[in-house]
């Protein structure tokens, strides 16, 4: 594995080691190896990518050995193996969103970005990342900038939500077209003639 | 057109608080310890009354499935595992579920639990869905500050610990045995079954792996009985089920529905109809992305479930409906398709590791006009040699759609060829 930046030594904070104590209480005794994939997603979250120094600690730690840790971190798609920007930009390209112009996302994407599939800014704000299925398909185009989604996206609305980021401005998550969710686009067709009395304002 | 009063999912489009006290306006929680009460064999019975097939894509009966877990508890617990790894593309529904309606799930999971004599349930969420793993993980804690889960359950004397386990990217982990090597903290590559999981499953104990519609429906069939659910669709193929119609219709949308609705239907009804009209309609892909596409003509008339689909030479799937119209490129789409299943095969069965690879190069080349016509066949064998010949559905999955673009839009490829051909003359 190649390490574009070295990370000698990786502790969790003493907040995180207290979450993950509660994490690896969450499944039977002995089973501690379990805990390994929300463990290495909350070292990810403290330091941004799940170098060898995060692999080994959390190795020790469900006493597990480093490559079976390894491995997990190889085979699943979120951990990032090498540093990423500030906002990682995954802009999915999988069928549904190719029907609805996904293409023209991910062109705007690496317009306004200046990098290709893969790369990080210069000024390291940015990581821009071609992606799988994200779920959310009848709300596509979308892409997901860090733990948000953003959905029925157009060039113009992509390029409005990266431009809000770089101004460090937060932009408004989920559909950038009004859109109620995933409700036919005009309002919902169904569940009009119910009432509970716990309408959201 | 299902009636309102007979949607399970009144709050599909996020409308209404989804806590607790939103979820118990809308019924949910209500006489939840007299349900219980009932004992594991009533409830195993209600639902399998109720004609519930598995919400995930196999379409196996759930109450089945329930019966197959062992009646007592030996030295082995028992648990649940609920299915919240939505990756198949095309498919969204569990993620309303959990971001809008997360106490059906909660409550389904307590009482599936109870029936299958488990008393902890884990839900592994894809890892994606952050802010539904949120509002789930929430749900729970309500839940268990009201005293509805935890010790004495209801105060129905039944102990139960929910846990939701976050994944980290992999489309696998969707496949049950996978999934639970996931949870155990591994790489998520399928197991060769037999043993099926009520035998051996997670922790090598007799666990139930259910998808998240199929639990969040169950409450409600047991409050309204299973001769309501089974009364809706058809025979064998009944209950509401929620569809996702992306692609190109007017209007893209999640709707819960009545089993066996007519294709037509369901999009002229809830999606404004096919965009720019319905001659413009190409084809589609009535079940997800692993499920062969139909042709127009077919359209027409099938009805939108495990039967209807099946007869049609296709399958329900999850109902995710994917909608291409005549605008097109659909070998790009399904080399688009080939792309993906290459990358998320676990690598563990030769067919299917190298397979998937083949499959994707041979629609590149077809894609980009530099394949040779008899390439067709070559490719439709490589699918053969594939399907059935791996541990898991994967290979099936990465096999399928391809043969349904060869089956019914052959000519379409062969244009791409030709006009290649053509083009370099």
């Amino acid at each position: 594995m190649s390490n574009e930046t070295e990370m000698t030594s990786f502790a969790f904070t003493p907040e995180n080691l207290e979450l993950a104590k509660k994490i690896i209480a969450k499944y039977p005794a002995g089973r501690q190896q379990s805990a390994v994939m929300p463990l290495l997603d909350l070292a990810q979250r403290q330091v941004g990518w799940t170098s060898i120094a995060v692999i080994e600690a959390i190795a020790e730690m469900l006493e597990m050995a480093p490559i079976r840790v390894q491995e997990v971190v190889t085979f699943y798609t979120m951990y990032n193996q090498r540093p990423v920007g500030k906002f990682h930009v995954q802009v999915c390209t999988n069928i549904c969103c190719l029907l609805r112009g996904s293409d023209g996302v991910g062109d705007t994407a690496k317009q306004v970005l200046g990098v290709e599939w893969g790369e990080t800014t210069a000024d390291g704000l940015f990581t821009l990342s071609e992606v799988e299925c994200l779920g959310a398909c009848v709300n596509a185009p979308m892409m997901q900038v860090n733990d948000d989604y953003y959905e029925d996206l157009t060039p113009d609305t992509t390029k409005a939500v990266l431009d809000a980021l770089k101004r460090g401005d937060t932009p408004k998550v989920g559909p950038q077209n009004g859109r109620q969710f995933s409700a036919p686009e005009g309002g919902p067709t169904t569940l009009t003639e119910l009432t509970f009395g716990t309408e959201k304002a | 057109m299902l009636r309102d009063q007979d949607r399970i999912f009144t709050n599909l489009y996020g409308i209404h608080d989804w806590g607790l006290k939103g979820a118990q306006a809308r019924g949910d929680w209500d006489g939840t310890k007299a349900i219980l009460e009932r004992g594991r064999d009533a409830i195993i019975e209600e639902v399998k009354n109720s004609g519930l097939r598995g919400r995930g894509g196999a379409g196996f009966s759930t109450g089945m499935k329930w019966s197959f877990m062992p009646k007592t508890e030996g030295a082995r617990p028992h648990f649940l595992v609920i299915n919240a790894d939505e990756g198949e593309p095309g498919t969204c529904k569990d993620r309303e579920i959990m971001r809008f309606d997360p106490h059906k799930l909660v409550e389904g999971a307590l009482i599936a639990a109870f029936a299958v004599g488990a008393h902890a349930a884990y839900i592994y969420i894809r890892g994606e869905f952050i802010l539904e793993a949120k509002h789930l993980q929430a749900a729970i804690d309500q839940a268990y500050e009201a005293g509805l889960i935890g010790k004495n359950a209801c105060g129905s004397g039944f102990d139960f610990d929910c846990y939701v386990h976050r994944g980290a990217g992999a489309y696998v982990c969707g496949e049950e045995s996978a999934l639970i090597e996931s949870l155990e903290g591994k790489k998520g590559q399928p197991r060769l079954k037999p043993p099926f999981p009520a035998g051996v499953g997670l922790y090598g104990c007799p666990t139930t792996v259910n998808n998240v519609e199929s639990i969040a429906v169950v409450p409600t069939i047991m409050r309204r009985q299973a001769s309501w659910f089974a009364g809706i669709g058809r025979p064998k193929n009944s209950g509401t089920k929620l569809f996702c119609i992306s692609g190109h219709v007017n209007k893209p949308c999640n709707v819960e529905e009545e089993m066996g609705i007519p294709f037509r239907e369901l999009i002229d009804k809830h999606c404004g109809g096919i965009r720019g009209g319905w001659d413009n309609l190409l084809a589609v892909i009535p079940g997800g992305s692993s499920t062969p596409a139909l042709t127009k003509d077919i359209c027409e008339t099938v009805l939108m479930d495990f039967d209807g689909l099946r007869e049609a030479g296709s399958g329900l799937g999850t109902a995710a409906v994917i909608v291409m119209d005549k605008s097109t490129d659909i070998v790009r789409a399904i080399t688009r398709l080939s792309r993906f299943y290459k990358h998320e095969s676990c690598g563990q069965c030769t067919p299917c590791r190298e397979g998937t690879g083949w499959m994707w190069r041979m629609m590149e080349r077809i894609n980009k006009g530099e394949a040779a016509l008899e390439e067709i066949d070559m490719l439709q064998e490589i699918t053969k040699q594939v399907e059935g010949h791996t541990i898991c559905a994967l290979g099936d999955a990465a096999a399928w759609p391809i043969q349904g673009l060869i089956r019914h839009f052959r000519p379409l490829i062969e244009a791409k060829i030709k006009g290649r051909a053509s083009s370099a003359a």
